[in-house]
């Protein structure tokens, strides 16, 4: 058995609250495309991060060819050859291609020498890409293009690939796949970091998988079914709870013929999407991120206005209201960023609770602000959603995510909505504190309000819904029972076999 | 009113003088945001460096001591704004802010005892024969030192920005703060030398108006000079050479109201003396229709985060 090019021994690496990393080992052979799984949060990028200098792990050691291997900084990290691609683009906007290859390279030759050479590179990995054009004018796949050519540059021994796939094409992805496999071809090893498991098993050789920091298991994609990578990701058998036939009422929320273009420049659009969400139903909208999931979410709670017809609560049309006006009806939403777009990070829990509860709670008085009454009705949901916090007047970034995450859901729940939209519910919250919240979606789909779950963790979407649908390039499926579903009919729902049957066009 | 006794050759030699104060604090701030820091203490740091010069040549005899006491001044100033954007990492407007408050009363409490007095004279450098051409002699060769530095500065940070790799660094740390780090670029190291060489050019600036331009010391002389010079970085879409146009048009308004005023045109003083202020910001708005060239992590504070 040869020396493998990195091999890696117990590292680990805590952040307050969370061990991010705990005794991962395993090793990286030669030429060797190496799977790196896990759900969100698993622990992925901070592994990565450790290996790319970006951060020092509290113990354990890498070896790099058998040498005792410990960047200080991203830079010796390139130096021994070890080159990655980030999830999100480390580029320049306003500067042309060349100047951004320049600034990843330790020594970069003249700047006509470079524009020769990523010509020549381009060239032969079937990248073209012109080095004096600016790089905020590119596409998402030409932008991934010369992240891999700055780091084919420095020929390195390690390419690291953070969810290179989540912002391509499929035609994207067929010509990313091509390249990848003439690197492995000249011996060069990739760590290819994805929750795309279809993807997974056309590319790679071997896989570790990670579950809350830990590794949990190594396997041989390709001879491995798809659904054993996902539960060994997931740690357990997607469970199926039982949902006897609750009786559902009338429909409260209805969508139909949906389409609308994202606000931001690299969002997805929503393209004709219809769904009807009976009251007491709890419907689980599944995905990878960036599928338009923000997009649904805005639309929902009137921050992206559309056509009135498109949106109808209880029949009416809301289309056109905005946040404030479906809030006194009774449409709720509690996005998915914490800091920042559901609370306002520097504000106490008591004025956050009183910028979405206002209307419904009645704690303004023409113009005039009841603070008594917001207190106390921050005091309530700090009491029922067992929010750890010394009191209602510390600001919402003092909290941890997971308490800040209770106080949020909590604000919507206790206002009582007819319809209530949810976006990642539990991101990042410990599995107690995710407990909790699902009972209080639970329990309040109980009492007859129409719940609209969008969410990237399966496990959670099968515990709580009712009915399933996947979003999947600002399309959404036709929603099915959770009853009976199984994982590889999710997979097909999420497209994840679309992405494989491009791949092997 | 007789407009003939404006000497056109003298009017042209003399708004290079006026311009000059402006440039190399226009200079200096292109740099620190460029880098993407806004500095608002720019006038403060003028006038600290202003009195600082003038106190060193008063002591030493010598201008040229005073210049670099100048340039130190304006630097250790700017410290007071690295302590407070880039360690403490407080709000960039509200520290710039305090930064010119600070320095103007700094700089008053400096000065008590230098008000009247008259500062070493730095006298223009004369080359033989190139200084004597008649009308370009005057106009271009017949200057002071700091006048030709000014113009060496902003050659050199054009040239600094646009080929050398140091300017490429500087450029994507104002571009995407988070980028540059995840590549592995000291982001606040970078800053910090940024905002370092910001304070010394506004130094230098504020010494030129002290020990040259009027010369004496009066409190609150640079008189909104600081303002201009960053509003000129903006107008100028933070290109070197625009600063520069803009700078002299500046100076040239200026020179040109008071040879107006001399000659005793039928306008008021009033209109006369904010002329320059608004042709300049006029002009430069028009320039500057291209608004795609700040900086995009111009103001915003960078903190490390994994």
């Amino acid at each position: 058995m040869t020396t493998p090019l990195l091999s890696l021994q117990g590292l680990t690496k805590a952040y307050p609250g969370v061990v991010a990393n705990d005794q991962v080992s395993f090793d990286i052979g030669e030429g060797e495309v190496h799977a790196l799984l896990g759900e969100n949060g698993a622990g992925k990028s901070t592994l990565v991060k450790m290996i790319y200098g970006l951060v020092k792990p509290d113990s354990g050691t890498m070896l790099l060819r058998g040498q005792p291997f410990a960047p200080a900084e991203p830079r010796a990290a390139r130096a021994d050859g070890i080159a990655m691609v980030f999830q999100h683009f480390s580029l320049f906007d306003a500067l042309n291609v060349a100047e951004n290859i320049a600034l990843g390279m330790e020594n970069p030759p003249k700047m006509s020498d470079l524009a020769t050479r990523i010509r020549e590179v381009s060239e032969t990995y079937g990248l073209p890409l012109d080095p004096y054009r600016t790089v905020g004018d590119l596409s998402a796949g030409e932008r991934q293009r010369v992240e891999i050519i700055r780091c084919l540059l420095q020929d390195p021994k390690l390419l690291i690939m953070d969810e290179p796939t989540s912002v391509l094409t499929p035609q994207e992805v067929e010509i990313l796949f091509e390249t990848l496999n003439k690197l492995r071809a000249e011996g060069t090893s990739i760590l290819y970091i994805s929750h795309k498991l279809e993807e997974i098993r056309t590319l790679c050789d071997h896989a570790t998988i990670l579950r809350l920091g830990k590794n949990v298991g190594e396997c041989v994609p390709a001879e491995t079914s798809a659904r054993d990578m996902a539960e060994m990701m997931v740690g357990s058998t997607l469970q199926t709870p039982e949902r006897s036939g609750r009786d559902f009422g009338e429909v409260a929320l209805d969508v139909s013929g949906l389409s609308v273009p994202s606000p931001s420049e690299f969002g997805t659009a929503l393209r004709n999407v219809h769904m009807t969400v009976r009251k007491g139903e709890v419907l689980g909208i599944g995905g990878v991120a960036g599928n338009g999931q923000d997009e649904l979410l805005g639309v929902l709670s009137g921050e992206i206005t559309t056509a009135a017809d498109a949106i109808k609560f209880n029949g009416q049309p809301i289309g056109l209201l905005g946040p404030t006006t479906r809030r006194k009806l009774g449409v709720l939403t509690a996005p998915e960023e914490r800091l920042g777009h559901a609370a306002a990070p520097d504000m106490s829990l008591t004025e956050n609770a009183l910028l979405t509860g206002s209307v419904r709670e009645g704690l303004e008085n023409n113009g005039f602000l009841k603070w008594a009454e917001t207190k106390s009705f921050a005091e309530k949901i700090i009491s029922a959603f067992d929010v750890r916090t010394p009191g209602p007047e510390n600001a919402a970034r003092s909290l941890s995510g997971g308490n800040l995450q209770k106080f949020v859901i909590g604000r919507e729940v206790l206002q009582n909505p007819d319809v209530l939209v949810v976006n990642q519910p539990t991101w990042g919250v410990d599995a107690a504190a995710a407990a909790s919240i699902r009972q209080a979606i639970l329990d309040l789909a109980a009492k007859g309000t129409a719940v609209v779950c969008i969410s990237q963790d399966l496990d959670e979407l099968m515990e709580i819904s009712d009915s399933f649908a996947a979003l999947n390039e600002g399309r959404l499926s036709a929603p099915r029972p959770t009853t009976g579903l199984t994982v590889d009919e999710i997979g097909l729902m999420m497209g994840g076999a679309h992405g494989m049957e491009v791949a092997h066009v | 009113m007789d407009l003939g006794e404006i000497n056109p050759v003298l009017l042209v030699a003399s708004l290079m003088v006026a311009a000059t104060p402006l440039l190399l604090a226009a200079i200096g701030e292109l740099v620190v945001e460029k880098a993407g820091v806004l500095n608002l203490g720019v006038e403060g740091m003028m006038i600290v460096g202003a009195i600082s010069g003038f106190a060193i040549s008063v002591e030493t005899g010598s201008p040229w001591l005073g210049f670099i006491a100048a340039a130190i001044g304006g630097a250790v100033l700017s410290l007071l704004f690295v302590v407070l954007t880039q360690v403490a990492l407080a709000n960039q407007v509200a520290s710039g802010l305090a930064l010119t408050l600070f320095g103007l009363g700094f700089s008053a409490l400096m000065g008590q005892s230098y008000v009247g007095v008259k500062p070493p004279s730095m006298g223009d450098i004369h080359i033989p024969v190139i200084s004597d051409i008649p009308v370009i002699g005057p106009i271009l060769f017949q200057h002071d030192p700091i006048l030709y530095v000014g113009i060496a500065l902003t050659a050199a940070v054009w040239a600094t920005l646009k080929y050398t790799r140091v300017g490429l660094i500087l450029r994507a740390v104002g571009e995407n703060h988070d980028a540059a780090h995840a590549l592995g670029y000291k982001v606040i190291k970078i800053r910090v030398m940024a905002i370092l060489f910001g304070g010394a050019c506004a130094g230098l600036g504020g010494a030129y108006i002290s020990l040259i331009r009027v010369p004496q010391w009066t409190e609150g002389m640079t008189a909104g000079v600081g303002w201009i010079a960053l509003a000129l970085v903006v107008f100028a879409s933070w290109k070197p050479w625009r600063a520069l146009l803009g700078a002299y048009l500046f100076g040239g308004i200026t020179v040109l109201q008071l040879n107006l005023q001399a000659a005793g045109v039928a306008i008021p003083v009033e209109y006369l003396a904010m002329s320059p202020y608004i042709i300049t910001i006029l002009v430069l708005v028009i320039l500057s229709a291209d608004k795609s060239s700040a900086p995009a992590s111009l103001g915003r504070t960078f903190h490390a985060s994994h």
